[in-house]
């Protein structure tokens, strides 16, 4: 026993140290910030819950309709395209709406979809729930957001650099099996409770598919177009954005839905740090035995799920399964 | 023609080692060590050993060997899509070896068109944007790129397709997109690897004519790869043949065919005989045929659609009864000649499934009129015999042949 004691590597005191040092010397800047962060993001669900929540549910679903229609099929939009060529950057647009516009009114898996989730947001609104429903909906974006924006490019020069890749697939193995709480005990010295905290835990535990699918993207690409597209005499910059990026779309749109889907999975422990929203409801109704709100609460949730994956795979798959 | 002939490319002493160990493997190989061994002992596979040969300037050489003799690897080497492992070579007395990365990017740009096997179009682009990709990455203006993209795809026979995608094109099709998108940036050399073989012998013939006709017209130097000895017959000015990574012969087809250089080569094109084995049933191909009732429009749309400029024509009961051209039936169209009957041609050139090839070889057929073979109990059409199907098959049989002999 005492052997095992003294032998034990201190790996926790280390990190211990480690985020002592942090606290020290950087958390009052950190604290500064994450006030800041945290009052935008306020402010932000404010704004869309003084809005009427019925004209609100209605924008909402005239957007989900626009997302989920599937895509003008190709030869329409090259035929548009030509037809608007001479207005340049407006003529892409006339030409992408009215292709848009032409597909959507035939589209029954949009409409369903767009039926489906204004009945599923009246519900939430109706539960009383709309405040808490709004509020997750823009946590989840915005570490949707981030986790795209940080995810995507670092997934790119996993492709492109072997060495970064050796680097960052451990360490998202690391990312993606640590348990979630683990990441909630480092953020909160730093960030306090709030907002931002919740944000970057989610961010943490959602951004793995993200990195993952957007690299698998680009090397799963058949050798020949690569060939090809080195034979003509393309820097690596031009293969990567005529090339690469655009075939990748799919499996990247992929990755996208998990890491939404993921953050979606955060947010009851995310609301132990101030998540706040649906899932601080449920962890109310948790701590004090309430059955009832607790499931309708998880409801909200499973609603929010739903739309968003059917959103975003549509969006993924509908170059695809459309011919 | 002079006389002179200028060298385009020159490959001197070029050796690619595929693995670690290349120096010992290099070793190996300089000492007659067989491919294999040299595999066994230092984990390395030779893809070119030893490979000299010159390229003059507007001849189609054509480099010719089975399956795994490093034929596309020394087509990379050229445009160094591979690195090669020692050695030079030359393109236009520059030593393209000993370029840096931006230096060979150049070299791409100015000099290489490269045709693939599978042809390797870009799937999110359509034809026209394939076409114009080369131009696209040289930051070309866009109404010259737009022009010139456009003269590519007339030249290989694609105008009105521009804003088609390639998986809605026939495999014949896409490779003239990549033929276009090979010849839009002007390269002196189309470089192309097994181009046709993708491709079903009848459409591949007709890609064969047209890059004949393309190789006199715009004087281009061609590298095409093939393993295919008709192919290799039909469009080399030379031809040079690899084996387990080295070159065993360079030489004119006459060269090849009347002085083989070795065992190996022999085996290639001994196969003379086999003319009097072979019966019509083995060189012929599956005809596309109309009804009698369908009449000249449906028989122009078909011929479009095979790419020929004949159809057979059967009745209702499917017995063969003629032929018609595409002259003729555009006429009867243009001029409203409802007679279809009347522009079928009779005068056709038949024989049975065993009729002999020996025999077929003293009748004269061409595209327009092919040997038509009808079944044997009755007069249904079992398929045509033009020539590409009678090389076609030929080269078959001597791939078989050459097989069976490396096995004993
Ligand atoms: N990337 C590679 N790594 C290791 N060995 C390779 C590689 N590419 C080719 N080789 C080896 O080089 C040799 C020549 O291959 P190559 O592809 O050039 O043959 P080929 O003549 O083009 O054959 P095919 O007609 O099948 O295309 C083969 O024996 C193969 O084992
Ligand atoms: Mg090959």
């Amino acid at each position: 026993m005492i052997i095992a004691k003294i032998l034990k590597i201190p790996i926790g005191d280390w990190i211990e140290t480690f985020f002592e040092f942090l606290n020290r010397n950087i958390s009052s800047f950190t604290k500064a910030f994450s006030e800041s962060f945290n009052n935008g993001v306020d402010n932000t669900i404010d704004l869309f819950v003084g809005i009427n929540p019925i004209l609100l549910i209605i924008i909402l679903s005239i957007i989900i309709f626009f997302l989920s229609s599937a895509k003008p099929n190709r030869i329409t939009k090259a035929n548009l395209r030509e037809k608007y060529s001479n207005i340049k950057f407006l003529g892409h647009f006339i030409a992408w709406f009215l292709g848009k516009t032409k597909i959507m009114i035939k589209d029954r898996y949009a409409i369903k979809m767009t039926i489906g989730s204004f009945i599923g947001l009246i519900f939430c609104w109706n539960l009383g729930m709309w405040e808490l429903t709004v509020s997750t909906i823009v946590l989840i974006l915005i570490a949707t957001l981030i986790s795209i924006l940080i995810g995507i490019p670092l997934g790119i020069l996993a492709a492109l650099y072997k060495k970064f890749y050796r680097i960052i697939i451990p360490i998202l193995d690391v990312m993606q099996t640590m348990p979630a709480f683990v990441y909630l005990i480092p953020v909160i010295p730093l960030f306090r409770i709030g907002k931002l905290s919740a944000v970057l835990a989610t961010v943490i535990f959602a951004i793995p598919p993200a990195i993952r699918l957007t690299c698998l993207g680009i090397k799963q690409l058949p050798e020949e177009l690569i060939e090809a597209a080195n034979a003509f005499g393309s820097t690596k910059k031009q293969k990567l954005i005529k090339v690469q990026l655009p075939l990748a779309v799919p499996t990247i749109m992929a990755g996208v839905n998990q890491t939404i889907m993921l953050s979606l999975s955060m947010v009851v422990i995310a609301s132990m740090i101030g998540a706040g929203g649906l899932g601080k409801q449920v962890l109310w109704a948790v701590q004090n035995l309430k059955v009832g709100a607790g499931f309708e609460a998880g409801l909200g949730v499973v609603i929010i799920a739903i739309i968003l994956d059917r959103v975003t795979q549509r969006i993924a798959g509908s170059g695809k399964n459309k011919k | 023609m002079s006389n002179e002939k200028k060298v385009k490319v020159k490959i001197q002493d070029l050796y690619k080692v595929f693995g670690n160990n290349t120096a010992e493997a290099i070793e190996l190989a300089k000492k007659n060590t067989s491919k294999d061994e040299i595999l066994k002992k230092t984990k390395c596979a030779i893809g070119v050993n030893n490979a000299n040969f010159e390229i003059y300037e507007g001849e189609t050489l054509v480099v010719m060997g089975l399956s795994g003799s490093g034929k596309s690897t020394l087509l990379r080497c050229i445009n160094r899509l591979i690195e090669p492992t020692t050695g030079s070579i030359f393109i236009d007395n520059e030593d393209i070896t000993k370029f840096k990365n931006d230096e060979i990017i150049k070299v791409r740009r100015k000099k290489f068109g490269m045709v693939f096997q599978r042809f390797a179009l870009f799937p999110h682009r359509t034809v026209l944007q394939n076409t114009e990709y080369g131009l696209e990455i040289q930051e070309t203006d866009e109404k010259e790129m737009r022009e010139k993209a456009m003269n590519a795809l007339e030249l290989v026979g694609l105008k009105g397709w521009e804003n088609y995608f390639p998986e809605q094109l026939s495999g014949g099709m896409q490779q003239r997109v990549g033929l276009a998108r090979a010849l839009a940036i002007d390269p002196d050399i189309l470089l192309m690897d097994e181009a046709f073989s993708a491709l079903d012998p009848l459409i591949r013939s007709d890609m064969q004519d047209e890059l004949l006709e393309l190789a006199a017209s715009v004087h281009k130097t061609i590298i095409f790869i093939t393993h295919d000895l008709d192919e290799a017959l039909k469009l080399g000015d030379r031809i040079v043949l690899m084996k387990d990574g080295r070159v065993v012969q360079v030489g004119t087809p006459e060269d090849i065919l009347s002085n083989p250089a070795n065992d190996y080569v022999e085996k290639f094109v001994e196969n003379v005989d086999v003319i009097k084995v072979l019966t019509a049933k083995d060189v012929m191909v599956p005809a596309a045929k109309v009804f009698k009732k369908d009449g000249a429009r449906i028989a122009l749309r078909k011929m479009k659609e095979i790419g020929l400029p004949r159809v057979l024509v059967q009745n209702k009961d499917k017995e063969f009864v003629g032929l018609v051209k595409d002259t003729v039936a555009l006429k009867a169209v243009e001029t409203g000649n409802k007679d279809f009957e009347s522009i079928i041609e009779k005068d056709v050139q038949i024989v049975n499934m065993d009729t002999p090839l020996e025999h077929i070889l003293t009748l004269e057929l061409d595209d327009v009129h092919p040997v038509v073979v009808l079944q044997d109990d009755n007069k249904k059409v079992a398929g045509v015999i033009v020539h590409s199907s009678i090389m076609a098959s030929l080269a078959e049989r001597i791939k078989g042949g050459t097989k069976e002999d490396d096995n004993s």
